[in-house]
């Protein structure tokens, strides 16, 4: 038995973990009990979607990369984590199309919640690069599906939460790269309208961009940002530069124990965020990053997550459609004047959603905000989960860990089309977790 | 489950009349989706406290307990279908001090409400939550407990006797996910305590509701209410029989 949570390390329980290899999985997955089975993957959602209290818990499969085909597609083994996979990529002069804000998810992890990127607007999600994944279902039977293949099934699974099966191995398009680096425009931006606009009318023209904003600033300078965007840059661009196709590595700091109290203070926090925005050119371009900086600055610090002690934090994250802009605004409000302490909140503009039952992204826009868990912030976020809600959009619950099950169905209105899936694949629920048990899906 | 802030989905009362169970629920049934099992006997308080809940909010299901029946228990906490989140064990009786312990029956009885019938509940709970992997029992205790004295030391001792038992069962219960928060109210303005001269430090039933939600965000396994209570104990604690005799306690 073992105590696991998510990323913001809140609401731990105690499960059961087991190990295999994807051979394995169908003896397994039949061999759960009646509390169940998830899939764990590196356990980077913030909540409790990878675990499952008083049942077992797979934890990632070995890992496995295959070559890449002459399409450009690679075939996957679903506890590869991304790391692993961009360091058997670069070299090969091949690069993942959607990675998430830090590299170390699994691609299991990543297909469960179909994650997105800097590119969502030109890419889409995660779940949109799969040309077809092998399924454990509940009963032990193994499915392949894909887009083109029991598409049912397969965007049930994709942002499914693995509630559909045990996601076993993936075939993923791969797009060509000349260099591991990105070719990097900087812009700081005075308020929120100056970044929604710059966003409005440029995105369409870069393939990565995402602003962080300052949820601390108030009154005029309300939502006041860094514009971060950026291309892969050419080889040509580099000049000579040794080692061009240079894999990312391993975290080089750590934060080796947990304090005993929260780091992340108002005041440690509001000094920062000023610090770094006055840090920020007022426009720089053709800046050169490795991807691993521009992609995933937190990787470099193992174990961030431990700075906000005992306590845990939470993310809020949510989407609300393009036309809602006065209800985003009127969510920076609320949240800047309530004062929490947030280093640099993620603001980034949606194409559109795919078919997933369950997927986060629609077009519009998503803000990120973490702040340290406390009792006191349940009717703050409970308000601004109605805004959400009144708008049509939705919270992504690979952040989420405390949002209520009467409010689900309206955020994911295809639920019940998810729920028909699994009384079909899973009609005893043998694939459960705490999210699960609590949003009652 | 208890989420990431600590507000919990099914609650289980067992004492469902009790003026601090209920100031408890309340506080969780405000923010909205609250379950309650309400543990209690049948009767007219009972109705009242399904009514009160109900309107605050929480969806509620009213099942029988009777303390003293212990073989009644286990079927009991097995008949609750959904994962018990957070159990207050706050059933209990006070009584009258001197006829407690010279009334055979009186004395009996309050043992077995205070006493046995704690054990016997905390012991089907703890099967219950080691399997579900997770949950919080919340005992009531009390600083009498803690510091037995002349004037009530068959409600003191029957309280120290759960005391011990709950902060072992949380031992025992480490690593299961299971946890268990012992609580020590002074003196609490409850219809237990009506008509009673209140003590110095003494609180309402919404300060005990306010420290069992806080105890439990915070992970705590043992509280005062109010917190300058410990201190007072762990000075009276100390102080010498001969010299206790003569407290005006
Ligand atoms: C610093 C940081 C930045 C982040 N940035 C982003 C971002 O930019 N965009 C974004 O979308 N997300 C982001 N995330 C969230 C993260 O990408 C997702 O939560 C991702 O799912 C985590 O993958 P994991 O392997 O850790 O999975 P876990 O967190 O362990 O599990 C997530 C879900 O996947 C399921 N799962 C795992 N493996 C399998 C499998 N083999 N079969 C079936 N189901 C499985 C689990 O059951 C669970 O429901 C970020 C997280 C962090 C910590
Ligand atoms: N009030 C204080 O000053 C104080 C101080 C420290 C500790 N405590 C403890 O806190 C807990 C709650 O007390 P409270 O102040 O909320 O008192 P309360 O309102 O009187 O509640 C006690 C409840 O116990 C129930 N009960 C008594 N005998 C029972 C039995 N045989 N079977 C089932 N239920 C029975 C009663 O239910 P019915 O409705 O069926 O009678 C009553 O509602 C008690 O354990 C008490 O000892 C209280």
């Amino acid at each position: 038995m073992s105590e696991l949570t998510g990323w913001g390390r809140t609401a731990a329980t105690v499960g059961c973990p087991v190990s295999a290899t994807a051979a394995e999985v169908p003896a397994v997955v039949r061999a759960a009990g009646e509390r169940g089975l998830i899939a764990r993957g590196l356990g980077r959602s913030y909540g409790d979607p990878a675990q499952n209290a008083g049942g077992d818990v797979l934890l990632p499969l070995p890992t496995e990369i295959g070559a890449v085909a002459a399409d450009g597609t690679v075939r996957v083994g679903a506890g590869t984590s991304l790391h692993d996979l961009m360091v058997a990529l670069l070299p090969r002069g091949r690069f993942v199309p959607v990675t998430p804000g830090t590299r170390y998810v699994t691609v299991g992890g990543a297909l469960a919640c179909d994650v997105h990127g800097k590119s969502h607007h030109v890419t889409g999600s995660f779940g949109d690069q799969v040309v077809d994944l092998d399924l454990v279902l509940a009963s032990g039977e193994t499915r392949t599906v894909g887009p083109a293949r029991e598409p049912e099934l397969f965007w049930a699974t994709v942002g499914g939460l693995g509630l559909t099966g045990v996601i076993t191995a993936a075939t993923l398009r791969t797009i060509p790269v000349e260099t591991a680096y990105a070719e990097v425009s900087t812009q700081r931006l005075p308020d929120l309208d100056a970044v929604m606009g710059e966003m409005r009318e440029g995105d369409a023209d870069v393939t990565y961009s995402v602003a962080w904003i300052d949820t601390l600033a108030r009154g005029a300078a309300m939502g006041r940002s860094v514009l971060s965007r950026g291309e892969h840059a050419t080889r040509e661009l580099l000049g000579d530069v040794p080692d061009v196709l240079a894999p990312p590595r391993p975290p080089r700091l750590t934060v080796p124990l947990t304090p005993p109290v929260n780091l992340v203070s108002l005041p440690a926090v509001r000094a920062f965020n000023e610090a770094w925005f006055r840090k920020a050119p007022r426009h720089r371009t053709g800046e050169i990053q490795s991807l691993a900086t521009f992609f995933h600055p937190l990787d470099g610090i193992a174990g961030w997550n431990r700075a906000y002690g005992p306590h845990g934090f939470v993310q809020y994250q949510f989407v609300v459609p393009d036309h809602e802009d006065a209800t985003l605004v009127r969510i920076l409000e609320r949240i800047s004047a309530a004062r929490l302490p947030c280093f640099l909140a993620v603001l980034k503009r949606f194409g559109p959603g795919n078919d997933g039952l369950l997927s986060f992204p629609m077009a519009g826009w998503t803000l990120a905000y973490d702040v340290p868990a406390h009792p006191s912030l349940a009717p703050l976020l409970e308000e601004l989960d109605r805004q959400v809600v009144a708008a049509g959009g939705r919270v992504y619950l690979a952040k989420d860990s405390r949002l209520h099950p009467a409010l689900l169905p309206q955020m994911y209105p295809r639920l019940d089309e998810f729920r028909a899936v699994r009384e079909e694949v899973d009609p005893h629920r043998v694939l459960r977790s705490d999210l699960a048990r609590r949003l009652e899906i | 489950m208890l989420n990431a802030l600590g507000q919990p989905q099914t609650l289980l009362l067992l004492g469902g009349t009790s003026d601090i169970a209920l100031a408890t629920a309340r506080v969780w049934a405000r923010s909205g989706d609250l379950h309650v099992v309400l543990a209690a006997r049948p009767g007219p308080r009972r109705d009242a406290a399904a009514a009160e809940l109900t309107a605050a909010g929480a969806s509620v299901a009213a099942v029988d307990l009777e303390a003293e029946a212990t073989d009644t228990h286990s079927a009991l906490i097995a008949g609750i279908e959904r994962d018990i989140d957070v159990a207050l064990v706050a059933f209990g009786v006070l009584g009258d001090e001197e006829r407690a312990w010279q009334d055979h029956a009186a004395a009996v009885h309050l043992a077995t409400v205070n006493y046995t019938a704690p054990v016997s509940l905390g012991v089907c709970l703890a099967d219950r939550m080691k399997r579900q992997g997770h949950g919080v029992v919340v005992a009531l205790s009390s600083v009498a407990g803690e510091r037995v004295r002349r004037s009530n030391f068959v409600y003191g001792s029957s309280k120290a006797g759960m005391d011990g038992f709950y902060l072992g069962l949380g031992e025992a219960l480490r690593g299961t996910g299971a946890r268990v928060l012992v609580v020590r109210p002074g003196f609490v303005r409850t219809k237990m305590t009506e008509g009673r001269d209140p003590a110095p430090l003494s609180v309402d039933a919404d300060d005990v509701a306010a420290a069992i939600v806080k105890g439990i965000a915070n992970g705590d396994d043992l509280i005062w209410v109010p917190a300058a209570m410990r201190g007072v104990m762990s000075g009276l604690r100390h102080v010498p029989r001969a010299l206790f005799r003569k407290l005006p306690l």
